[in-house]
């Protein structure tokens, strides 16, 4: 059967977030129209009206699963889809919201809502990996535009995106930047932390607070004891793995080891 | 009109309505040219920012709640750290306050001319998308972009990277830029100043429906410039309280359809915040080019047209970029990067213009700074009950046109405010049942 030639169809699919990686696709200004020349645009409600069917070559996903329905809906989205890309913290690790794991939903409902029987919702925020089989994740709260365009050039080439798993400890050294822990005692989260945004926290004379969640193989316990050492307490350990990737399982167990009984 | 069949039920569907930030449904219900239902449904589902936010410590505020929007996460921050600040007694001035006003200008910049050019200008021109849209107007889809970016560069300079900056602190921020850094920023600006221009006359010579409605405007209003960062609450009825009242005028309330709560004023109902409210309460701190660009395309001061928030957030963009030029050939590094202060035990409040409109936040905090409790009110939320008022009066109006432009103009009424419902908590999804 000769082959038709014809553009590569991608889609972008939102769950619980907050817009900000699909973003990342609309700030490609100087990328943008040159892509949307290259593939086919055929599902991103955030951008455009006009939806083409599917299957999509490659579907990029941002959120993660916190309602019985999305559980149902991602899984209709890997149906219709060759390649799945999660995006971010929250499709990668939970997100900010699976700070929720470790309390009562319940609770939470009925602290900002008047009329909690209103509500809807898994008592968990979960990563998309756990419900579906995914091909790749991309981490950072929010990505990094630039790798964006790596991942979806590699999907669409049939390579393997390359993008570093090293620590922010690396990038830090490259950039050049002086050590935040060494010159100045600030807690840093940069060696376990994974790669890709440039090392700007330490940049910008502040601690890596953990947007791209851990690197591969990471050492939390290391890192926690030379923190005790310094003098932080316990909450405040707990506090610094509690944060945008909580619930990605190095930081999870880490957490856990600093938490009070209700608190796991 | 006699030609259109007489039929007992009309209904049109969106199943999820396209170009706004988050996931929301619209159903109208009609028995025949009467509306009998309005719903602006929000299924974006909850993330209860206000409860994760207990236990954490004041200064970790700005950048969780950051989280809350990718596309206005500086309105968050801002008002993080004004209402930490407010319980420390720390007076952020001078060219700190200069800086958090550029890095915000940078945030309206950004988050209007996505709005403007990608969102909302192909239902005017009636494209799908910008992409498509593009084929036609290359040369202003270009354009735009490259203002977008502009905006963008000022969020990465000052704040680190252009989605959730990582440099606004309590008592200012982390890291001070140069001057050297701020410089091409001002050589792009000055592009930007005409292109700006541009979007203003490209916008107001779009058609607009005919349809206006009285509305309660609410805004800050700071009496000698522009309201972004800080201001009284004030309104058309005459409204004047500071800040710290909010909560006592406006009110959020739960309805059934939606995860977001709609907030309305006490005794006035459904109000309107954003660009149309700013520009009717502040039309006299607008620089005279922008008065002067809004003459040009025939608006007064004040626009009732909601339809027309088009052309006064690009009103906006060009007060932006002038305001950043202001602020950058005027700024001289401070001495600190932030104001020293203690912590202490108390209730703040801090509210700021968000692209979309005021964005409202009161945390209580212990002696040793953990938050013990979090309100945090979305323009998006405040907007809602107006949005549904909206099309409860365009509806009727427009009855004779087909199910297919019928929806499609609702999609653009809604679109008029620019909802970010990731904001608001809470998509879009359309539905029209004529009965």
């Amino acid at each position: 059967m000769a082959k038709v030639k014809r553009r590569p169809k991608l889609a972008v699919w939102k769950f619980s977030s907050c817009d900000g990686c699909q973003l990342s696709l609309l700030d490609c200004e100087d990328e943008l129209l040159t892509l949307a020349e290259q593939i086919e645009i055929a599902n991103f409600p955030e951008a455009s009206r006009a939806v083409v069917r599917g299957p999509y070559d490659l579907s990029l996903v941002e959120g993660s699963i916190t309602t019985a329905h999305d559980a149902e809906r991602i899984r209709e989205v890997r149906r219709s889809s060759k390649a799945l890309v999660t995006i971010g913290a929250c499709a990668t690790a939970g997100g900010i919201q699976a700070l929720r794991n470790f309390q009562d939903v319940g609770e939470l409902i009925s602290l900002v809502y008047a009329r909690p029987e209103f509500i809807r919702t898994l008592d968990k925020s979960t990563p998309i990996s756990a419900h579906v089989f995914v091909d790749y994740e991309l981490n950072g709260c929010p990505i990094n535009k630039t790798q964006l365009v790596e991942v979806i050039s590699a999907f669409l080439h049939g390579r393997k995106p390359s993008i570093p798993s090293s620590s922010v400890c690396l990038e830090c050294k490259r950039r050049g930047n002086v050590c935040v822990t060494v010159a100045h005692g600030e807690p840093c989260l940069g060696p376990l932390v994974h790669a890709g945004c440039g090392a700007i926290c330490p940049a910008y004379q502040r601690g890596c607070y953990g947007c791209f969640g851990p690197m591969e193989t990471p050492n939390p316990p290391a890192l926690s004891a030379h923190w005790a050492a310094q003098g932080m307490t316990p909450e405040e350990i707990l506090r610094a793995f509690r944060g945008f990737t909580a619930y990605a399982e190095p930081f999870r167990k880490e957490s856990e080891k600093h938490a009070g009984p209700s608190e796991t | 009109m006699p030609d259109r069949p007489k039929r007992s039920t009309r209904s049109i569907e969106v199943g999820y309505l396209a170009r706004v930030e988050g996931e929301g449904a619209l159903s109208i219900r009609l028995r025949g040219d009467e509306v009998t239902d309005v719903q602006l449904r929000i299924f974006e589902p909850p993330r209860f920012f206000e409860g994760l936010l207990r236990g954490r410590l004041y200064q970790e505020a700005p950048d969780i709640t950051a989280r809350i929007c990718g596309i206005c996460p500086i309105a968050y921050q801002m008002g993080a750290v004004q209402a930490m600040e407010s319980i420390f007694g720390v007076r952020v001035e001078g060219a700190l306050r200069d800086l958090r006003r550029l890095i915000y200008c940078g945030e309206w910049i950004e988050s209007h001319v996505l709005h403007i050019a990608m969102l909302h200008a192909p239902d005017f021109l009636g494209y799908e998308d910008a992409i498509r849209m593009a084929k036609d107007h290359p040369e202003v889809v270009r354009q735009a972009l490259r203002l977008k970016k502009l905006g963008n560069q000022i969020l990465a300079v000052i704040g680190g990277r252009e989605v959730h900056p990582i440099n606004l602190r309590v008592g200012g921020f982390y890291r001070l830029p140069t001057r050297r850094e701020l410089a091409p920023l001002r050589e792009e600006l000055e592009w930007a100043r005409g292109v700006a221009r541009e979007l203003v006359r490209w916008t107001g010579g779009f058609s607009f429906p005919d349809f206006e409605r009285d509305y309660e405007f609410v805004a800050l209003r700071h009496g000698r410039e522009y309201p972004i960062t800080e201001g009284r609450i004030v309104s058309s009825s005459g409204l004047d309280i500071p800040v710290s009242g909010f909560e006592e005028v406006f009110v959020e309330e739960h309805v059934a359809h939606s995860n977001a709560l709609q907030a309305t004023m006490v005794g006035r109902g459904a109000y309107h915040v954003g660009p149309l409210a700013r520009y009717a309460l502040n039309f006299d701190c607008l620089p005279e080019l922008a008065q002067e660009a809004a003459r040009e395309v025939g608006l007064g001061p004040v626009v009732r047209n909601p339809f027309q928030s088009i052309v006064v957030r690009s009103l906006e963009v060009l007060f932006a970029v002038e305001e950043s030029i202001r602020l950058i050939e005027g700024y001289q590094a401070p001495a600190g990067a932030a104001i020293p202060y203690e912590v202490s035990a108390g209730t703040g409040h801090g509210a700021t213009e968000a692209p979309r409109g005021i964005c409202y936040h009161r945390y209580q905090v212990d002696a040793a700074g953990l938050i013990e409790t979090a309100r945090i009110v979305p323009p998006t939320s405040q907007n809602q009950k107006t949005i549904e008022g909206d099309l409860w009066g365009f509806v009727p109006r427009f009855l004779h046109l087909p199910d297919d432009q019928l929806q499609w103009q609702c999609e653009q009424a809604v679109r008029n405010y620019d909802p970010c419902i990731s904001c608001a908590t809470h998509f879009l999804r359309l539905t029209v049942e004529r009965t």
